[in-house]
């Protein structure tokens, strides 16, 4: 007979085993389109227009049963704004008969009575409306003009459906911190849950982050409320960073970049998450022989990320078993080292590192399918004007929806 | 994190299963459970609990399925702590035997 030292179910091991990687992601995020009706200025893929090399329906079938033998849970379904998809409702429909439970993010565009009352009757559909402000100046400042009557409209319609705990998902920022009690009561009103991500400086994140990043003492603000909001809130992998104030937050509490999430692009392109879409975060593509599952377990990209990681110049601060030195991402497009302090990180030592490195030398996106023009009316708004050229829909942080038990 | 699993009963005498929405995940450490109607993930650290759960379903018991997999009696109190706290998640469910 076997005996065995460990408790049964243990969630504190639960970071170290995962920061060494998974044969299959928990969940992925896959971008089905660049396609969108709105022009969002912090949309992290930069979307607007479709790409002419999209992955087919057939392709994306193809990809769906390879995650159904890979026994990924969910995939996070975004864009772009994927309802545009001609085929996404049948793409949608192939996950769930395949065991493939579908999360998707949308403006609310397609949101209609009939397809709310569609999505209200599986349990392999969750469905997350974006949301940027609690008021319609400050969302549709960011989003774009008519984009918070979208997402109220669709969220009226879900409800109206019985469809229970849809998630409203806000992207905190410098303009919104201060409407966390607002954005709670409008999820209140339609029985929705609440999910909080971080602005991260990619895609055309990286040209506003500037100007919409929570201030410091916002992020305190946002903390202490996160803090008393508890597991009701939902924020994934956002705010780890934060833990450096003290408890950790709910939710995961670690950079899965390439060791339990990824994105796949509307091309095909596997990237080491939704947030990191630049060459040097390129793990291979699911065209290639070998399809998904082959760049997950053997591109050198993803073996290296899985490998233990040194903390640099984080090493030797106290935060740094719960705060691990904050997000990749932030640190790689704010051209911060990727060892060292995250750009927010709450000890400071992220302005610091942000005056002495070369802003103006740091990657920039690999990919931008910007609407040439912004397709929709100049916002009427307060707040930050929108730089010329911002575009789409996204906010989509793998883990958001994620609650640990 | 529901993992302080102290003071929770668990009947082993009972016919237990997988919830029928758990979808469970062998990893090298134990498994991975994801409940679609919670949608809720949780963590099974290491293969005996993992060999019990999926025993539940085709025993009788689980007392049967711990068991049928060679639990040794030390570790009983600990698996059987382990179970209360998937019952409590709603990982695993009682089933008419
Ligand atoms: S790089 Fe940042 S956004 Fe991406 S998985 Fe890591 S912490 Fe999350
Ligand atoms: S120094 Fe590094 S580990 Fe410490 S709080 Fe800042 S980012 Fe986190």
């Amino acid at each position: 007979m076997t005996a065995i030292a460990d408790h049964g179910v243990r969630a504190n091991s639960l970071v170290d085993e995962f920061q060494l990687g998974l044969d299959a992601p928990i969940c992925l995020t896959w971008e089905l389109t660049y396609a969108c009706n709105l022009s969002c200025t912090h949309c992290l893929s930069s979307s607007g227009r479709r790409d002419p090399r999209e992955l087919t329906t057939a392709e994306c079938k193809i990809i769906i049963d390879e995650l159904e033998r890979m026994q990924v849970f969910y995939v996070n379904i975004g864009g772009g704004e994927p309802t545009v998809r001609p085929d996404f409702w049948e793409l949608l429909d192939y996950a769930i008969a395949h065991h493939v439970g579908v999360k998707f993010s949308t403006n609310g565009v397609k949101i209609t009575p009939a397809v709310a009352a569609r999505l209200a009757a599986t349990d392999y559909v969750d469905v997350q409306i974006s949301l940027d402000g609690a008021t319609r100046e400050v969302n549709d400042a960011v989003r774009g003009a008519g984009s918070y009557d979208l997402a109220l409209r669709a969220m009226q319609n879900l409800a109206d459906a019985g469809m229970r705990n849809f998630k409203i998902s806000v992207v905190g920022t410098r303009h919104n911190v201060s409407q966390l009690d607002d954005f709670a009561a409008i999820a209140d009103r339609y029985g929705a849950q609440l999910r909080i991500t971080r602005l991260r400086p990619s895609g055309r994140g990286a040209d506003v982050w500037d100007e919409l990043h929570p201030t410091s003492d916002q992020q305190r603000e946002l903390y202490d409320w996160l803090v008393a909001n508890g597991e009701s809130v939902l924020t994934g992998d956002s705010f780890f960073h934060l833990a450096a104030y003290g408890d950790p937050l709910p939710g995961l509490n670690l950079c899965g970049a390439g060791r339990v999430v990824c994105l796949i692009d509307p091309v095909g392109d596997v990237y080491a998450c939704p947030f990191t879409i630049h060459n040097d975060f390129l793990a291979g593509n699911v065209r290639e022989p070998g399809g998904f599952a082959e760049v997950w377990r053997t591109s050198d990209l993803f073996l290296d990320l899985r490998r233990p990681q040194t903390g640099g110049a984080c090493a030797s601060c106290s935060a740094y078993d719960s705060c691990r030195g904050g997000c990749m991402a932030a640190k790689f497009f704010t051209g911060l080292p990727l060892d060292g302090p995250d750009p927010e990180c709450v000890k400071d030592h992220g302005v610091a590192a942000l005056g002495a490195a070369d802003r103006a030398a740091a990657p920039r996106p690999s990919l931008d399918h910007s609407h040439r023009t912004r397709p929709t009316a100049v916002p009427v708004s307060i707040a930050p004007r929108p730089p010329a050229g911002w575009t789409p829909a996204c906010n989509d942080d793998p883990l958001a929806g994620f609650a640990l038990s | 994190m529901s993992t302080d699993l102290t003071g929770q009963r668990f009947d082993l005498d009972g016919a237990w299963q997988l919830h029928p929405q758990v979808s469970i995940r062998p990893e090298r450490f134990g498994a991975l459970l994801y409940h679609f109607g919670t949608r809720r993930l949780s963590f099974v650290k290491n293969a005996v609990l993992r060999d019990v759960v999926v025993a539940l379903g085709c025993e009788p018991t689980a007392r049967a399925a711990l068991a049928s997999c060679n639990v040794a009696a030390v570790d009983v109190p600990v698996i059987t702590r382990a179970l209360a706290g998937l019952a409590a998640s709603s990982m695993i469910c009682e089933r008419a035997a």
